[in-house]
């Protein structure tokens, strides 16, 4: 069974004309599966939510979340639920993350949050879970397992000894280039957690893990990096179709390593450059990725953006929604067996922005 | 005068000359790369403190290591301000957008300390003057 449609009809005013321009106009087709177990949500991420003193917050940061906020409204059939991929504030405070979920409580339909690092280590995620739940867990849902990581977790001496005050904690490991930062990890606690998680599940099931960090090695230097990545992968291994989401990168990535599928998600704050642009040092983009384009400064919104994700067949297709560019799609293929932009993965097909150096 | 007063004169000025323009020692350039990377430190931390604009908004939360300011580029046209431009402009362009600030004089010392830090975290790039 198929179905194919055009989310430009799904906009019910015309009022709402501007906005259509920027939402996805690709057409969706199912190929195969049962249609009634194919889903669709939304995933956005990265806001960095900053206080300046009193009410003020930064503008700009604020912008962006309000715009995915309003967009991912907009769509319609209404996504089953939303994720919030972590990093909602940028010194993890109240103030923050209070102004953070109350943008966040503008969404219609149910909400998943993912914990980042700047949402963690002022208190060690206590505010943040006293408004979202859980630092990790899992749901099944169309006969998806889905599962949820605290992936963001360090030394345990880099975190309790090092530093004489909390705010200090907080503000080094804020610093993405900041050789004072200590490598993410899920840890070993979480590690057996998600070995009894997974032990329930059959190894059909498609699994979809969301975290906010990679789960893979890409660049120590602006942790996009996870240190337990290769313990993480092995639990994972023996599913036959699993996708990891992750946040952290601020930029188009994606990769298959065995048998995971790893896609990112866009801020809707700011852009990252790719680490292969710092000339000091080596990193490892992943290979299958073709970049998104280099951001225009006065843009404001350039470069930035949230995701729609289809569900089919257990595979997952990410919709980058891009305010300021084309939107991308980046699916499976079942041909070649890899995640791939569904236009711009032939060399040929590459537009020169998208060339970073 | 006569030449030879004149003469001798004029080898007493070049025995009290300090040293030529082009002697240097070891210790001069050591010297001057302190001094150097005195600059590049203060410019680094006016890259990862919050304090140049009015927001808190640091240069280092878009641009780690100074990444994606491509300093080897410029000068270029900058297409959108429509002429050929120098990177100190677009610094500029950025203290007053994303971090909501004023300005500075193109030889300003924060400035200059910026271009610094930004020159050292781009060392052994190749110029290319114009490219986008």
């Amino acid at each position: 069974m198929s179905r194919n449609f055009d989310r430009r009809s799904f906009l019910k005013t015309a009022g709402l004309a501007t906005a259509a321009g920027t939402l996805p106009m690709t057409l969706v087709e199912v190929a195969f599966g049962q249609s009634s177990r194919n889903f669709t949500f939304a995933y956005i991420s990265d806001a960095h939510i900053q206080h300046i003193k009193g009410n003020q917050f930064v503008r700009n940061w604020d912008r962006g979340l309000i715009r995915a906020v309003a967009e991912t409204n907009l769509l319609d059939p209404r996504p089953d639920f939303v994720f919030f991929g972590g990093d909602l504030a940028q010194l993890g405070t109240k103030e923050e993350l209070d102004h953070g979920a109350e943008i966040l409580s503008r969404l219609r339909g149910k909400l998943y949050c993912v914990m980042g690092e700047h949402d963690y280590y002022l208190d060690l995620g206590e505010y943040w879970s006293k408004l979202f739940g859980p630092h990790y867990y899992s749901f099944d849902h169309k006969g998806v397992h889905f599962v949820v990581l605290n992936s963001i977790l360090t030394y345990d001496d880099w975190t309790y000894n090092r530093w004489p005050t909390a705010e200090q904690r907080m503000l080094e490991m804020a610093g993405l280039d900041n050789p004072n930062g200590s490598p993410f990890m899920v840890g070993e606690k979480q590690r057996e957690w998600l070995a009894k998680d997974l032990a329930k599940v059959r190894k059909d099931t498609p699994i979809v893990v969301l975290s906010h960090s990679p789960l893979q090695k890409i660049y120590k230097g602006w942790n996009f990096w996870t240190e337990d990545a290769e313990e993480v992968q092995a639990l994972l291994a023996p599913f036959d179709k699993v996708t990891v989401l992750y946040g952290h990168v601020h930029q188009i990535q994606y990769n298959k390593i065995g048998n995971i599928v790893f896609t990112s998600a866009m801020a809707t704050a700011w852009p990252w450059p790719y680490p292969q642009s710092y000339a000091q040092v080596e990193s490892y983009l992943p290979k299958l990725t073709v970049h998104m384009n280099r951001a225009d400064p006065f843009f404001e919104r350039d470069a930035t953006g949230w995701q729609f994700i289809d569900v089919y067949s257990g595979r997952v297709a990410v919709n980058y929604n891009l305010y300021n560019n084309k939107a991308r799609r980046v699916a499976y293929n079942e041909a070649t067996g890899q995640p791939e932009d569904t236009q711009y993965q032939s060399p040929d097909a590459r537009i020169p922005p998208q060339t970073h150096y | 005068m006569s030449p030879m007063r004149c003469v001798i004169l004029l080898a007493g000025l070049l025995v009290s000359l300090p040293a030529a323009a082009d002697e240097f020692t070891e210790q001069d350039l050591k010297r001057w790369e302190e001094q150097f990377q005195a600059v590049v430190k203060q410019g680094r931390e006016l890259w990862t403190s919050g304090s140049l604009g009015t927001n808190g908004v640091a240069c280092a939360q878009c641009h780690p290591n100074a990444a994606n300011t491509h300093p080897e580029t410029y000068p270029k046209f900058q297409k959108q301000l429509g002429r050929v431009a120098n990177l100190w402009e677009m610094v500029n362009w950025c203290l007053r957008n994303p971090l909501e600030g004023e300005p500075l004089a193109a030889d300003d010392p924060k400035m200059i300390a910026l271009l610094s830090y930004i020159a050292w975290e781009r060392r052994g790039v190749q110029l290319a003057p114009g490219k986008h």
